[in-house]
Order: structure tokens, then sequence, then C-alpha cells
């Protein structure tokens, strides 16, 4: 059997004497959970967790699922972390190569894909491998800016299912914060009001998700300054509930819940 | 030279995570950190609060550590059904027996007893469970009851999904003849830890002291935590 470098690996019939079935996908190993986007007055906002974890086991806290693909648009992966690195590696290699060929040189404009064409890229990448029975096992949320100007916000999955809205949520988060989100969302959010309310809802997944972490990063594109993405911060939780201090284990409970 | 091919042909993963494969569908987990530990007088019991059904949250506050009758206490792992109803019939049991001996029941007595249930219903259960107390015999003593329903004295238990990650730190930490107060802040440490680590452990820290006098209990909150979940 033969080590292969090639994107995806080597074919199993190539590699064993019996020819073996088509690939078949695998389980994902090390896993990121929700990353949640809103778009606001000053362009577009996303949050993620820094946790990755192992099965059950909280494995790596200080991972980072917000990334940065060139200075105007910013992506956020949920599911294997191996392959979220092999989609940042990816799109990061493409928009180098754009900065270096001689077409870029020339041209004034720069021609930095926005993020668009950078969703619009990878749902071909994502439906590319589930074609192949070989999927990218990620949720990803594309952030940035249209070539129009607008903000833009875009999902894929891991089978390439895309769509864009004001408001996208992966894992947990679509189940959990979405509906908060929804409910607070406005046009003319400010970058403080939006930042609170991601904070909120990513305090509540830590609630409510085995697998969140109250250690989390925020990042934002604007068209002034581009991504900026924050470093780890902790967020603050509440379990001052008077029921919740409470104890109820003892005789004249009900055995504790 | 040909080389086996190392893909595993024969291994195939059925889907079901580590946490769920044992429970029925939609069944509540405690999948838990709990914790005992005796001193000079008594005993510290403590565990993590948080209680779960697949990776959802079902109670991020929940109370682990039930009372067995005044002097002895029990902390549950596993499905939360099935160590609630165990409890209640314990509860039952050793009370019936309080009121025809006249006197409270040992420790020992009620760890067996919670044994037999765990033991004879073993196909059935899925129950891990630290039995821990105060009584004139033998003062402060601990029982494990793990899943199969052996029940072992020991000098200090841990149980539960989150224990594997916090052998290392209670085994060197432990020391005969602890003394109350540091006997409490290892349970607190230690549970830190695990609910640092452990993706089905999490929320607040319930503990209770059990000595000849009575019970005191404590809660520490989810963000006062020894050794915070966020780590390094």
């Amino acid at each position: 059997m033969s080590l292969s470098l090639a994107s995806g690996g080597s074919t199993r019939a190539a590699s064993s004497s019996v020819t073996a079935a088509t690939e078949r996908t695998r389980r994902p190993i090390v896993t990121g959970t929700s990353v949640l986007a809103i778009k606001y007055a000053g362009g577009v906002m996303m949050t993620a967790d820094t946790l990755c974890s192992y099965g059950s086991m909280a494995k790596y806290k200080d991972a980072r699922r917000l990334q940065s693909i060139n200075p105007k648009t910013l992506i956020g992966g949920g599911g294997e972390y191996s392959d979220f690195q092999a989609i940042t590696e990816l799109l990061k290699r493409n928009a180098l190569e754009d900065k270096c060929t001689a077409d870029s040189l020339y041209d004034e404009d720069a021609s930095e894909e926005c993020a668009r064409e950078v969703w619009n890229y990878l749902r071909a990448v994502m439906y590319n491998r589930r074609n192949k029975m070989n999927p990218l096992w990620n949720d990803v949320i594309v952030a940035g800016f249209s070539a129009q100007g607008e903000p833009f916000l875009g999902f894929v999955d891991k089978i390439g299912t895309t769509y864009e809205d004001n408001i996208v949520a992966t894992g947990f988060g679509s189940y959990l914060a979405l509906p908060i989100l929804r409910e607070k969302y406005r046009e003319d959010l400010t970058e403080g009001e939006a930042r609170a309310l991601l904070e909120d809802c990513m305090r509540v997944l830590f609630y409510r998700d085995c697998r969140a972490l109250n250690k989390i990063q925020i990042a934002k594109v604007t068209k002034e300054d581009g991504v900026l993405i924050s470093e780890p911060y902790e967020i603050e939780t509440d379990w001052t509930s008077a029921s919740f201090v409470v104890p109820k284990g003892a005789l004249d409970g009900d055995g504790g819940w | 030279m040909n080389y086996q091919s190392y893909a595993p042909s024969t291994y195939e993963h059925d889907g079901k995570s580590a946490e769920t494969r044992n429970l029925k569908p939609g069944e509540l987990s405690t999948g838990t950190t709990i914790m005992a530990i005796p001193f000079e007088g008594g005993v510290v019991l403590g565990a993590d609060s948080r209680v779960s059904t697949g990776t959802y949250v079902a109670n991020r506050v929940s109370d682990k550590v039930a009372q067995l009758h005044d002097s002895i206490w029990c902390c549950r792992s596993g499905s939360a059904a099935d160590t609630q109803a165990l409890t209640d019939y314990v509860r039952h049991y050793l009370s019936q027996l309080a009121v025809e001996t006249g006197r409270a029941p040992t420790v020992k007595v009620a760890a067996h007893l919670m044994r037999k249930l765990c033991y004879e219903n073993k196909d059935n259960l899925m129950a891990g469970v630290i039995v821990g107390g105060w009584d004139p015999v033998e003062k402060g003593s601990v029982y494990n009851i793990p899943l199969g329903g052996s029940c072992i004295k020991m000098p200090f238990a841990i149980g539960g999904s989150g224990s594997t990650y916090i052998y290392g730190l209670v085994d060197s930490e432990f020391k005969e003849a602890l003394s109350k107060d540091e006997a409490l802040s290892l349970v607190k440490k230690s549970i830190s830890h695990a609910m640092a680590r452990d993706g089905s452990s999490g929320g607040i820290i319930r503990t209770v002291v059990v000595t000849e006098s009575g019970n005191e209990r404590e809660y520490v909150p989810g963000d006062q935590l020894p050794y915070g979940p966020a780590g390094w």
C-alpha cells in the first residue's frame, strides 16, 4: 500500500490486492460545533467557539474555526476540523494565486474574489466530493461582500446545499440560536448590538450544547477594514437563579432531578 | 515485498455515539462526573449537574447527590430514570429497616441493598452509583457500585463518564486521613477538571459533607469553579 498526497487519498482499488468497493464516507473524528453569523449596519459579523471535540472529549480548546480567506472574505466551519483546514488551505491558495497571476499585476481593481465567488466555488468543491461519496464533513459559512458591494452571507454544507440569508447558523445553533437571532434582527443593528446578540446566543449554546465551550471568537467584515477576527475570550455565564441553587436530593425531595 | 493493506476491511462503525449506544432512543443520561472521599469524621460526596439527551443538555443544574437516609447519600450516574428508581427503592427499604431495627442503618447495609437491586436487575439497568455516608460503626465509608452490580468498598471513589479524565489527578493527590477541608477542595478541584474535558459533564458542582452532626450542602456556580471549562 502506498501513501498518497493527493486530495481525497488514494483509491482503494489501487492499494489493495482485492478489488474493494468505491470509497465510502468516513465518520468525523475531531469536530467543531456551531457557527453563527448575522448581517448588521456596517457589514457582517460571525462567531464560533474555540473548541474541537474528540468524540465526547473536549480535547482542543484553542482551535480557530474562523479564518480569513482574503482581506475581504471570512469563513467559519463546523464539523470535521481536518476537512475545514483543508478547505481553508485550498481557498487561501486560490486567493494567493489570484494575487500573483499576470492579470492581477496589471489590474488596478485587483482580482480578489469576493465572498459570493468564494461561496459558489466552495459549493462546487463540496458537491463534487459528495458525488464521489467522500464528502468534506463540514458546514461552512462564508461572509463578506458581494461584487456589487452589498454585505453577503452564505451557507454551504457537506453535500453542497447552499443558501444565503441575513442570518445563518450551523449545528446546534440552527436549532437554538436562529430563533433568537431572527427575533432580534434589524437591518440597522449597530456593531455593539450585533455583538451582544451573538454573545447571548453563544451563551445559550454553552448552556445547552454538550459540545460547546464558553470561550469564543467574534469576527466582522466591513468595507473599510476588511476582515477582523478577535482573539478568543471567555463569556460570562449565570448560575445564580434561586431554583438552581436549591438542592433537590434530600429526603424531603423527590430523589434529585 | 508485499504489504498488507491496513485499510480496515472488517471494521465498520455502526454510527451510534459513545454516550447513547446503551440508552433507549430519547432516554436521558446523567453523563456525569461523581466522586466521594472519606475523611477524618465523615465523607464528602460531589457531582456535576449536567443531564444530557445525546448532545442536548436537558438539565444544566440537576442534583445528582441523593439522600438515602439521614447520614447516607448516594451519587448517581448512568440512566437518569434508572438511578431515580433505584434511589426511591433503597430509600423506601432503608426507612422500613430503620423502623424495624430501631436505629439508623449502616452505610454498608445501604450499599449492599443498592447492590442487590443493581445485580438482580443488571440486564435492565444502566446505573453506576457511589454510596457514601457516616455511621457509628465504620465512621465515614464509601462504596462503589458500577454497572453490573459489584459492590466494592474503596478509600475513595470516582465514577461517571467524566471520571476517566481525572484518574491520574485523583491518584496523585489523594492521601489517607485527609481533613474535611482538604477532602472538599479535592472533590471540587477534581470534578472541575473532569467537567473541563468531558462533554457529558458540566454546569455546577453540588457537594454534601456528611458527618456525625449532620449534612452540609454546598453549591459551586459554573463561573466560580476552581478550574474553569475554558482551560488553556
